[in-house]
């Protein structure tokens, strides 16, 4: 990534915006789990997971508030938008669904993370490239996680096939998304910050594939991928996760917690 | 795992009076019991029945607190209440493992604990409702433990003792924790503290009744303590906790709900007001406010769990040893277990993969589950 041109602090701040949203609602949805797994070990390990997502969102806020400029922190960038500014990707807000579904679309999250942690590593914005490099470590323990989940669960009983199999056909749809490119994206692209999300596909796919694989799982196609939530038009689950989210800082605003 | 020989290990001794004297010349000499050594069987039921109950109360324990994870007021206290919470999953996941140096597994210990005959800590009974509850908790229950769980880091067994010192550094970072949260509150607006006061209120009597029955109503307390499993009287243990927690709550302006509450000059300690120990009892016999839900909770998470009759192929294809059977107590062999029920699917993980995948979850830290584990065996 060379020949940058510079990138407007409006740019840089949604393209950091969509980052943080995704892991911060991502490990949301995750943190939902705790105490509730399946099995005592994943009690540990989807924590462990859903606090690398958390101090991931943590690091982007804090620079997000910086680029832009207008005095927010990372709490009020997190905890004190509206719904339609929330500019997550889809299937970062999906409902958890059984474990099965959990681990594949925290499998195909990292899966899509890696590749761009990897080629953020030596983005021209230096501090993009210093939490990247955290980062990049976390999501390869992710996608080991997942993966063997979905290996275990996709080629394990009849039941957990089969629910792997749902889980694989339920978040098809959500797959696209991460990898469209906007006006955004080509602007951070072009700066040498961050890959144009377009270019990830085939990294994505070298990952995924062996997995499904190993697993027995084939690649559902879908005719019309879901859109929307770089935009902020989100599906009717976020709303909940959000009055969730948002409740002590919405209930008594302004306090030092 | 290196417990997995113990699990249903013949524990059959003959007791007669030389060997229980033996024994007891062993406790008395503050030597360590490691699980190969002979012990009377009494002293592994008491063990058997504590730490398992110990490790209930760290696996209950994550639902009050999981309950606002969620809900948290900001990021930095989201972030430390999940890695609060995950780390009393990693308590029990620990003491399951010292228990089942005595030859019990923890599948066995989680059947009683869903069948009401294992008991656990009843604070976890009741209902955590606000943020504040959650500052509260820390402070005084995370406090209250480590008051029980110092003196069990020179516990007579080896592996409970050396689980306890380990447990207390993050009990006591947890409850430095706690107090700080309430310490926030109390320091800030009308309402904040009024929030405090009310955590207070509802978890201060609660927590006293952490330590158990007075003296004179305690079952298990002689014995114990001949056998140097217990080293203080349940109300000796309370009495230091009401001496170390009183100053905190009034350096930071919260009032202690109990009027009898004062302290003593001559005896160098406080004095506090009646327990309600019918409250207590209540609760232990399942008929606290949330004891239905916490054991519903853990049977939902269980039965996702439970029951999978296949292992993944993988593990024999590359050559790797297929999981190393575990003993199982009961009779009959799992791998012609019927078909699962609808709903609980999961390949449990020893017998999913390679047993070291038990611990995969925690493989990145240095002190997860992979440390907990070696922590156990007795040093050098
Ligand atoms: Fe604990
Ligand atoms: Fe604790």
């Amino acid at each position: 990534m060379a020949a940058a041109s510079p990138v407007s602090g409006e740019m840089l701040t949604a393209f950091l915006l969509r980052l943080a949203d995704d892991h911060l609602i991502l490990g949301h949805r995750l943190s939902e789990w705790c105490g509730h797994a399946p099995m005592l070990e994943e009690d540990l390990a989807m924590p462990n997971m859903a606090l690398d997502l958390i101090g991931q969102a943590r690091s982007l806020y804090q620079y997000a508030g910086e680029a832009e400029g207008k005095g927010r922190d990372e709490d009020q960038l997190a905890y004190v938008r509206r719904e339609r500014e929330y500019v997550n990707c889809l299937m970062a807000e999906r409902q958890n669904g059984d474990f099965a579904h959990t681990m594949l679309r925290q499998f195909y999250f990292a899966a899509f993370m890696q590749p761009l942690w990897q080629a953020i590593m030596s983005s021209t914005d230096a501090r993009l490239a210093g939490i990247a490099a955290k980062a990049e470590k976390e999501v390869a323990y992710h996608i080991r996680h997942a993966g063997e989940w979905v290996v275990r669960l996709g080629d394990g009983t009849e039941e957990s096939t089969r629910r792997m199999k749902a889980a694989v056909e339920a978040l098809a749809p959500y797959v696209d998304e991460l990898f469209e490119s906007d006006e955004v994206s080509r602007a951070v692209a072009e700066a040498g910050i961050a890959p144009d999300p377009s270019t990830l596909r085939p990294a994505f796919d070298a990952i995924v594939g062996p997995v499904f694989a190993e697993a027995g799982l084939d690649w559902v196609e879908t005719p019309y991928g879901q859109t929307g939530g770089r935009q902020g038009r989100h599906g009717e689950a976020l709303g909940f996760l959000l009055a969730e989210l948002q409740y002590m800082q919405r209930t008594y605003p302004g306090m030092t917690w | 795992m290196y417990s997995q020989g113990l699990i249903g290990a013949k524990t059959d001794t003959t007791e007669d009076e030389a060997f229980l004297a033996a024994f007891q010349a062993r406790v008395d000499a503050e030597e360590k019991i490691e699980p190969n050594d002979p012990m009377p069987e009494g002293y592994r039921k008491t063990l058997v029945r504590q730490i398992g109950q110990h490790a209930h109360s760290e696996i209950v324990g994550m639902l009050p607190e999981g309950n606002w994870i969620t809900r948290a007021p900001s990021l930095r206290r989201k972030a430390a209440l999940l890695a609060k919470v995950q780390d009393e999953g990693g308590h029990g996941l620990y003491l399951y493992s010292a228990a089942e140096t005595l030859g019990v597994s923890r599948e066995e210990m989680t059947e009683e604990l869903l069948s009401g005959k294992a008991k656990y800590s009843s604070i976890f009974n009741y209902p955590t409702q606000t943020w504040a509850d959650i500052g509260a908790i820390g402070w005084l229950v995370d406090g209250a433990a480590i008051m029980n769980q110092i003196p069990l880091c020179r516990c007579s067994y080896g592996p409970y003792a050396r689980a306890m010192i380990r447990v207390c550094k993050e009990e006591s970072f947890h409850q430095r924790q706690g107090y700080e949260i309430m310490m926030t509150l109390a320091r800030g607006t009308p309402e904040q503290k009024e929030m405090a006061q009310d955590a207070l209120n509802r978890w201060w009597w609660p927590s006293l009744m952490m330590f158990g029955p007075s003296d004179g109503d305690s079952q298990h307390s002689d014995q114990s303590m001949k056998w140097k499993i217990k080293r203080f009287t349940n109300d000796e243990l309370r009495q230091k906790f009401v001496d170390a927690t009183v100053p905190q709550g009034e350096f930071i302006g919260l009032t202690f709900p109990d009027p009898d509450l004062k302290w003593n000059d001559e005896k160098g300690s406080y004095d506090f007001g009646p327990i309600d120990w019918d409250e207590f009892w209540r609760v232990v016999k399942g008929h606290g406010p949330m004891n239905r839900e916490r054991i519903e909770a853990r049977r939902k998470a269980g039965m996702m769990a439970h029951g999978c009759a296949r292992r993944h192929s993988r593990m024999r294809k590359n050559g790797k040893p297929a999981a190393k059977r575990r003993k199982w107590r009961r009779s009959e062999p799992h791998d012609e277990e019927p078909d699962p029920p609808l709903g609980s699917f999961y390949p449990p993980a020893q017998r999913a993969g390679p047993q070291a995948l038990r611990f995969c979850s925690c493989r990145r830290r240095g002190d997860g589950a992979s440390g907990r584990a070696r922590c156990l065996y007795a040093p050098g």
